[in-house]
């Protein structure tokens, strides 16, 4: 049967941002729809590495990073679940005097925004990190930070907005979207569904250049996929989630005893597909060789262990890898909060609050001036 | 079509890959035939390891001694031209090209033309007790013997369904071990209601009546129609509980226990390849499609033996061989439609008898799902429950598998679900009220086995 539902906000996209906002506008009493074109939780915010890191972001995303970490302090209050959070800390390695050096430019331009990062010389880290091998040379700790199961956190921020209140509807894909005199218009052939709200926020990851574009917008969002693998479960050996200065892998211990790291990209699946942005991407041969090559150099001892299973994700990059966050410069109403590059687990819940100031009041009180889409134009 | 310039590759040692690589080269190609095991025969006719103290075919393999022999031989006349690479593990399926690990080195293959001859494991359903030591699925049972030449207990019992519930009973009483009992949990009238198809072979059908025979003329004890309840001991498995087919509960004394439900065909890189799959109700399994000849939705990807569907070794040998015929017939080349004729003909009756076979011995899937209680460990490899997956579905209401599989975890751990993927399908079908196939398949990750971190890449086309 035909449905007509009329909100005061319409979210598309269920990731870990878009049922945040649902969350908190949902609690705030507006009436809240959210479409999500498969599961909540399902693409990208629920196969994500699961890193919870504010090291290592740039200047600009500290306010909404530090925002975030507060917001992950109260997980269970918010979603009703720990989704296995645990701040471990984050310890980025150098592998050369340069990369340190990088590492220590870094600690000194964040020093204000209390992220309390130690700086490790390479003795200083054998004696804290002795399983780290010799390719590193020093390293720097957020202690603070940590790491969180995207499968659990994601879905249970769509979960608690709908006990807050909001109407989620999965398995929407929209099939059409138009602006109207009095906001915007939605519809679901799928599910048969017509959505009208003054308010449409796009937080539809990978899929939201195409959502933005048939608004009229051009949004330069691209799909990119992240590879990652697991091992079987080992003996507790890394206390703590670890990143490289330059990139190439990263990795982290869950209680349960599998490493989990990540590193390089997977391909689109089916390879075949025609679509722009790929439904499902896999692992590539290349990159998961390569991969394995990069975690047993960083830990020698996992040189033994086995991977018993690895995947990729359908992830948004912009071409700077800083998100777009905020109000659409043509299309009023319209909120973008997307293209989060590979980095956006951790500032998910803030960004969703954000665009519940946002919609609330029509200015955050979040510094994100400087992820407006008009910088690209 | 001209000949493809890469060699064919044939992927499994058993009677399927063993009757596709000897074919090929028969009519002049130079296949590649890799298999995980170090010597040849897949599981079914499975080898001890090489060296001193070698039973002999018909201490091993019984009333089937001359056809493991003839598998075992069938590789050395064509060994200039057939490239058997034992001990091979394919991991991957990805773009046209295989990824195969060996001796610690990984390298990739590429390949034109592909014959799947994945095999079968055991299908599980989990019992309480099921995962104390002692216990052991029929196929696991059958190993011990025929590889180590060792048994997995002397007072033994086997419970499930299936015509390896007989072999292997009778493999066991005739290696010296006390069968205590033979549980089956199909009801007896159903072998006699599916006897017209069973007829189609009449051989087979002789035979599995003599180990039935036979097992009642030396005193075995054989139930049909009966509820598995429980496995109980202290260390290790002492007994098993059970309920006879008039409902009264029963216990019998033993010191190893074999459960089988029958076979699930291993597809997991035919899946991965990008083969289509439909649901065959029979199996209760997602099986690659394809035709009568083995030839699966790709071009030039051929499927054949119990990793396309559980028909057993006989007609694995002959879809083998004429898969086999199939590449050659695509490739151009002229092969003999007489032969074929005949294959096609095997092959019918087989699958004539499978459809009865897997009537009379039906999976007692919608019993369990109904019965299986809270506390009982689906997942052996992360520790799932049921009282887990139904808790989660309370949660989520996941509809399908995978969605199951991210937020429970089950079929996340180093099997990925080719131990408890049929029990969860069949769970949450139960807790949905609908059929096992609305609920999609596990997604299969590359490796589909585990392989080491520290594996050395070879620089191989």
């Amino acid at each position: 049967m035909s449905r007509l539902i009329e909100a005061d906000v319409a979210i598309v996209g269920g990731g870990i941002v878009g049922g945040s906002a649902a969350l908190f506008l949902a609690r705030a009493g507006k009436k809240v729809v959210l479409l999500e074109r498969d599961r909540c939780g399902s693409r990208a915010s629920g196969v994500n590495y699961g890193g919870v890191r504010r090291q290592g972001r740039a200047p600009q995303q500290l306010p909404l990073a530090q925002r975030s970490h507060a917001l992950w302090g109260q997980l269970p209050d918010l979603i009703g679940e720990d989704g296995e959070y645990v701040r471990s800390g984050h310890l980025k390695l150098a592998r050369s005097p340069q990369d340190m050096a990088v590492l220590e430019a870094y600690a000194a331009q964040v020093a204000d925004y209390g992220l309390g990062l130690q700086l490790l010389s390479a003795h200083e880290l054998r004696q804290m990190f002795p399983m780290i091998g010799d390719k590193a040379v020093g390293g720097s700790l957020c202690p603070e930070d940590g790491h969180a199961n995207p499968r659990l956190v994601s879905p249970a921020f769509s979960r608690a907005a709908t006990a807050a209140g909001a109407t989620i509807i999965e398995g929407a894909p929209v099939s059409e979207v138009e602006q109207t005199s009095s906001g915007f218009r939605l519809r679901s052939v799928a599910q048969d569904l017509t959505v009208t709200a003054p308010v449409l926020l796009n937080c539809a990851g990978a899929w939201s250049g195409a959502l933005a574009a048939r608004l009229g917008e051009t949004l330069p969002i691209s799909a990119a996929h992240p590879l990652m693998a697991v091992t079987e479960p080992l003996p507790a050996f890394l206390p703590v989630s670890i990143g490289v200065e330059g990139g190439g892998v990263y990795g982290r211990q869950v209680t349960r005893g599998n490493f989990i790291f990540g590193g390089g990209r997977g391909i689109p699946h089916p390879v075949s597909g025609n679509a722009p942005v790929p439904d499902f991407a896999r692992p590539e041969r290349g990159a998961l060789v390569n991969l394995l090559q990069q975690a047993a150099e960083l830990f020698p001892d996992l040189a033994g262990a086995t991977i018993i299973r690895s995947w990729s994700g359908v992830e948004a990059y912009t071409p700077d890898h800083e998100p777009i966050i905020g109000p659409s410069s043509t299309i009023p109403g319209l909120f973008h909060a997307c293209g989060f590059s590979g980095a956006g687990f951790q500032t998910g819940p803030a960004v969703g609050a954000v665009l519940a100031d946002l919609v609330m009041s029509g200015q955050s009180v979040t510094p994100i001036a400087a992820f407006s889409a008009d910088r690209f134009r | 079509m001209s000949q493809s310039p890469l060699p064919p590759v044939v992927i499994g040692a058993g009677p399927a890959g063993i009757r596709a690589a000897v074919t090929l080269a028969r009519h002049g190609l130079s296949p590649i035939l890799l298999d995980e095991s170090p010597r040849p025969g897949g599981q079914i006719y499975r080898q001890p390891p090489a060296g001193p103290g070698q039973r002999s075919a018909s201490e091993l393999y019984g009333f089937e001694a001359a056809k493991a022999t003839a598998i075992h031989q069938a590789l050395a006349p064509y060994a200039d031209r057939i490239d058997y690479r034992p001990d091979t593990l394919v991991w991957n399926v990805e773009r046209g090209a295989l990824d195969l690990l060996s001796n610690g080195r990984t390298a990739t293959l590429a390949y034109h033309s592909l014959i799947f001859a994945t095999g079968a494991t055991d299908r599980v359903l989990p019992m309480p007790g099921w995962t104390m030591p002692g216990v052991f699925t029929l196929g696991g049972a059958q190993i011990a013997l025929k590889a180590q030449g060792c048994g997995i207990g002397s007072t033994v019992v086997f419970l499930g369904t299936g015509p390896l519930l007989y072999l292997i009973a009778y493999q066991y009483a005739k290696a010296g071990a006390t069968v205590a009992a033979v549980l089956d949990t199909s009801a007896f009238g159903l072998r006699i209601k599916h006897l017209p198809g069973l007829l189609a072979l009449p051989k087979v059908l002789a035979k599995g009546l003599y180990y039935t025979a036979w097992l009642k003329a030396y005193g075995v004890p054989v139930y049909t129609g009966i509820t598995p309840v429980r496995a109980e001991g202290n260390e290790r498995v002492a007994s098993v509980i059970w309920q006879d087919s008039a409902g009264r509960q029963q216990h019998t004394a033993c010191d190893g226990l074999g459960i089988g439900y029958g076979l699930r065909p291993e597809t997991q890189l035919a899946d991965m390849a990008g083969c289509a799959f439909s649901f065959n109700p029979l199996d209760r399994a997602w099986l690659p499609d394809r035709d009568s000849a083995g030839r699966s939705s790709l071009a030039g990807v051929y499927l054949a033996g119990d990793g396309a569907g559980i028909t057993g070794a006989d007609a694995a040998e002959v879809g083998g061989e004429r898969a086999a015929l199939a590449l050659l017939q695509d490739q151009g080349a002229t092969i003999d439609p007489s032969r074929v004729a005949v294959l096609e003909k095997r092959m019918a009756a087989f699958v004539r008898f499978r459809t009865a076979l897997l009537q009379a011995f039906p999976l007692p899937a919608a019993r369990w799902a109904e019965t299986v209680s809270d506390d009982l460990v689906l997942c052996r490899c992360e520790e799932i429950t049921a009282g887990d997956l139904r808790a989660t579905v309370r949660k989520d209401q996941p509809r399908d598998l995978n969605r199951l599989k991210a937020l429970s975890r089950i079929g996340m751990g180093r099997c990925q679900g080719r131990m408890c993927g049929a029990a969860a399908a069949e769970l949450l079908a139960h807790q949905h009220g609908c059929a096992v196939n609305d609920i999609a398949r596990i997604r299969p990750q590359t490796p589909i086995k585990p392989i080491p971190i520290g594996v050395t890449p070879e620089n191989t086309p």
